[in-house]
């Protein structure tokens, strides 16, 4: 399979810590990977690494490449918006902007940017509802608080904001940890169905959510990467009997 | 035992009295003051306050027309040089505020906050009044919008700070640029504290009196020109305050009215506006 | 799906650059103002404080015409028409906040306290014009003859009823700071913990005990530092004092007497200057002024600071 997102011996340093150590990956195009790892395994650092979140954090170091498309994320001419603009996110607790409608929520990605266009506007926010079977739920109150809808609608509110800006990459970072069993359901459903035009890569604490979606599965410990491989693998038949000690719940 | 009591009760009974006794006496004076504004602006207060300038002394009746328009003019003026150095100041201390610098320029703030307001008319006299070789509505504007900045600075901070990060990290996944996520996510979410900031900082200055007295000077007719002196209801009331003619005085009583009221209904909109919630 | 754009775009990371660059220097404006006032003060004083040196601040004449020029007169009655107020309005204040934070019933308090902020907000010529029309001619009617008759064989209180006066100066401070010191206390009381009452309360104290015990020893710092906030902001207070203190230079034990202070003098004779050693003289007391305020006002803030932990602000 063809791989759209590389890292190659990603390092990332809070001041004094070395949080992610030496880690390389292969993230195939239109496939789920889901990273695991007990908590502080630097699972959220790496992934928020991929599409340079830690630029805003000060004292954060971030050395060794990632490629996209083979070109590096980090390169020296790179401007990290552009990079934002092909690898979006979705965050661990649902941030609709609060003083935005559910319309302009979904199209404030282009709102933001200052490129509106009326007529395409209406089309995107309902493909991008669509896409994350909210519109029938929205469709009457399009104008309303976005603050209204349940957390779970706010979610899926977020991915369709994600998705409105069509991404190529689609980073989650624990999406479905703030939600009951129903709304995570219907976030995993809604992440399979997304992998047939994007490359999804999710962080989760939750292995079961790891099995149930993912392709490939990569495990994390204190920062390394121990096992990388088909999802059913790590789950059936791990390499490394640190990743079976954790898959079995003997730690973590 | 029980008159070890008795005493204790007394003694607390007492101190409670004292404390009643000294909230009746702050409350008072302030009471009192409050009256006789109402009492002496309301029979001062007629429509030719808002309509007329100062009659020449001896002849009864005139208002603060000029005055009105002088306090607005200059407050139009201050705002506009002082919002954006206070609001887009916060917005660096809010961003890149973890340095030595963010901490200089608030440390700056505070300092000129607490800097008598007849000292920030000094300076804007020896800047602005002497190299422009005259009294200007300019230099009194440039003066209140140096009391400006501090107040609006500090309190826009604050209110950034109570934005959460989350929002801001959703803008940047989104692709848009630092910028104008600052312009139209950070800020435009803590709208409602920045009005209340603003709203009371335009309060404090509409009624400072000192650092306009050598920059604006006040006037007793129009101002045709920026560059003139020009009148301000804290400056009128204050001349006609010391005046020994009872119609000035009357004058002088409506314009304390009319300040006050300007001055609560700017202040109630503020709290207004610092009681709505961020996510409305 | 879009065709993959380059990730390469300068255009972006100018915009950014130059925002930064934008806010950065609105920030530096703030640090360049206070540098360019402090510069300006001390520049302006210069020609005096060659002249003069140190008989600036001991020297009494006050002499335009001759071009000869002390401050001590205006220093005297600066910090004693300020200390005096505090002295007066401090227990007042504390009184009420400790009355609206913990004996009145909430509803009150909640009514009472906003009530008082608002009036820290009335603009100082407005108590002056009250000052100057309705309580001086009172003072001078009924209070000042009552204490030249009772008490008026104390040095404070002798010579005639001005009405304009070192004491219509004092009362009309005490009441324009007692809403600042009353609402900062207020909040300083409001941080203490409760576990620190309660445990009074368990030793069997009755209220005022618990004040003693508890409430004050805690806030005591805090309320010090309300206290010289409001020393600070009386020292510099310009248009009700002016107003109401008679504006004559002069060193009387009495009162009764009228008196100058620092900001008064500035307000009066900074506009029309009958020489640039005039005006240099009045940017000095100007730079004493500063000076004086800075300090005040980094300590008040340092005392508040320790008990709240919170940032009081500009606003404060």
């Amino acid at each position: 399979m063809e791989s759209k997102l590389q890292l190659d011996q990603l390092n990332v340093h809070f001041g004094a810590s070395h949080a992610v150590k030496g880690v390389s990956l292969d993230f195939p195009a239109n496939t789920v990977t889901a990273i695991i790892g007990p908590s502080g395994c630097g699972k959220s650092t790496v992934l928020r690494s991929i599409n340079r979140m830690h630029d805003l954090v000060p004292g954060a170091r971030v050395t060794g490449k990632i490629l996209l498309d083979d070109e590096d994320v980090y390169g020296k001419k790179v401007d990290p918006v552009a990079v934002r603009r092909r690898i979006g996110m979705v965050f661990q607790k649902a941030n609709p902007f609060p003083a935005m409608s559910i319309y302009d929520n979904v199209i404030s990605g282009y709102k933001l940017n200052g490129r509106v266009n009326k007529g395409e506007m209406d089309v995107i926010v309902e493909s991008s509802l669509k896409r994350v079977a909210l519109w029938d739920e929205v469709k009457d109150r399009l104008k309303s608080s976005a603050m209204a809808l349940s957390g779970g609608q706010q979610q899926r509110l977020c991915i369709a904001r994600t998705v409105a800006v069509q991404p190529e990459v689609i980073l989650m970072d624990e999406p479905c940890s703030a939600l009951d069993p129903i709304a995570t359901l219907k976030i995993e459903e809604l992440i399979a169905e997304l992998k047939e035009q994007y490359t999804v890569v999710i962080v989760t604490h939750n292995m079961q959510q790891a099995a149930r979606v993912s392709d490939c599965t990569a495990f994390l410990y204190l920062g390394e990467l121990i096992e990388f491989d088909v999802t059913k693998k790590i789950f059936t038949n791990p390499a490394k009997s640190q990743t079976e000690d954790y898959i079995t719940g003997r730690f973590g | 035992m029980i008159g070890y009591d008795l005493r204790r009760n007394l003694t607390n009974n007492f101190m409670m009295c004292l404390m009643v006794g000294a909230a009746l006496a702050v409350m008072a004076p302030l009471g009192i003051i409050f009256v006789h504004i109402l009492k002496m602006g309301a029979s001062s207060l007629s429509l030719d306050f808002f309509t007329q300038i100062p009659k020449p002394t001896g002849e009864s009746g005139g208002g603060m027309a000029n005055g009105l328009a002088g306090s607005a003019m200059m407050i139009g003026m201050s705002s506009c040089l002082g919002l954006p150095v206070g609001i887009l100041g916060a917005v660096y201390l809010n961003e890149f505020g973890g340095n030595r610098f963010a901490t200089a320029v608030r440390f700056s703030a505070d300092v000129l906050a607490g800097i008598p307001s007849i000292i920030t008319g000094m300076v804007a006299y020896t800047l602005l009044v002497v190299p422009m070789k005259g009294f200007s509505a300019l230099a009194g504007a440039v003066a209140l919008a140096l009391i400006m900045i501090p107040i609006v600075l500090r309190t826009t901070e604050e209110q950034l700070k109570m934005v959460p990060g989350t929002l801001r990290e959703a803008s940047l996944a989104l692709g848009v640029p630092c910028w104008r996520t600052s312009l139209k996510v950070t800020l435009v979410s803590a709208r409602a504290g920045i009005i209340t900031g603003v709203l009371l900082s335009i309060a404090r200055v509409a009624g400072e009196t000192a650092p306009l007295l050598f920059t604006a000077l006040g006037n007793q007719f129009w101002s045709k020109r920026l560059t003139e002196p020009m009148a301000a209801i804290p400056l009128q009331i204050f001349n006609f305050a010391i005046s020994p003619y009872e119609d000035w005085h009357k004058l002088a009583w409506a314009g304390a009215l009319v300040l006050v009221v300007i001055m609560f209904t700017l202040n109630l909109t503020a709290r207004y506006f610092g009681r709505i919630k961020h996510n409305g | 799906m879009s065709e993959p754009v380059s990730l390469i775009d300068t255009r972006v990371v100018k915009g950014d650059l130059l925002f930064k660059w934008i806010i950065f220097s609105l920030a530096a404006a703030v640090l360049l103002i206070l540098l360019v006032m402090v510069v300006a003060m001390v520049r302006e004083s210069l020609p005096s404080i060659r002249q003069f040196g140190a008989k600036f601040i001991v020297g009494r004449e006050w002499d335009a015409v001759k071009g000869d020029f002390g401050a001590l007169d205006f220093l005297y009655g600066s910090v004693i028409s300020s200390v005096l107020a505090l002295l007066l309005a401090t227990p007042l204040s504390v009184g009420a906040a400790l009355f609206i934070t913990e004996i009145a019933p909430r509803r009150v308090g909640e009514i009472i306290a906003p009530i008082i902020e608002l009036l820290a907000a009335i603009p100082s010529v407005i108590y002056g014009l009250w000052g100057v029309l309705v309580m001086a001619p009172w003072l001078q009617q009924s209070i000042q003859p009552w204490l030249i008759e009772h008490l008026g064989f104390l040095p404070f209180f002798q010579g005639a009823p001005y009405g304009v006066s070192m004491l219509a100066a004092v009362f009309i401070l005490m009441i324009m700071v007692i809403p600042i010191i009353t609402s900062i206390t207020k909040e300083v009381l409001m941080a203490v913990p409760v576990s620190q009452k309660e445990a009074a309360y368990a030793l069997g104290a009755t209220r005022w005990e618990m004040f003693r015990m508890a409430l004050i020893p805690y806030a005591r710092s805090g309320v010090l530092g309300a206290v010289i906030l409001g020393l600070g902001r009386a020292i510099g207070e310009t248009m009700a004092v002016t107003m109401v203190i008679g504006n004559t230079p002069q060193i009387s034990l009495s009162l009764l007497a009228p008196g100058y202070t620092m900001p008064s003098v500035i307000a009066n004779e900074f506009a029309e200057t009958t020489s640039k050693l005039h005006s240099s003289a009045l940017m000095e007391i100007g730079l004493i002024l500063l000076v004086v305020t800075l300090i005040i006002n980094a300590l008040a803030r340092l005392l508040i600071w320790s008990v709240t932990r919170g940032d009081t602000g500009a606003r404060a």
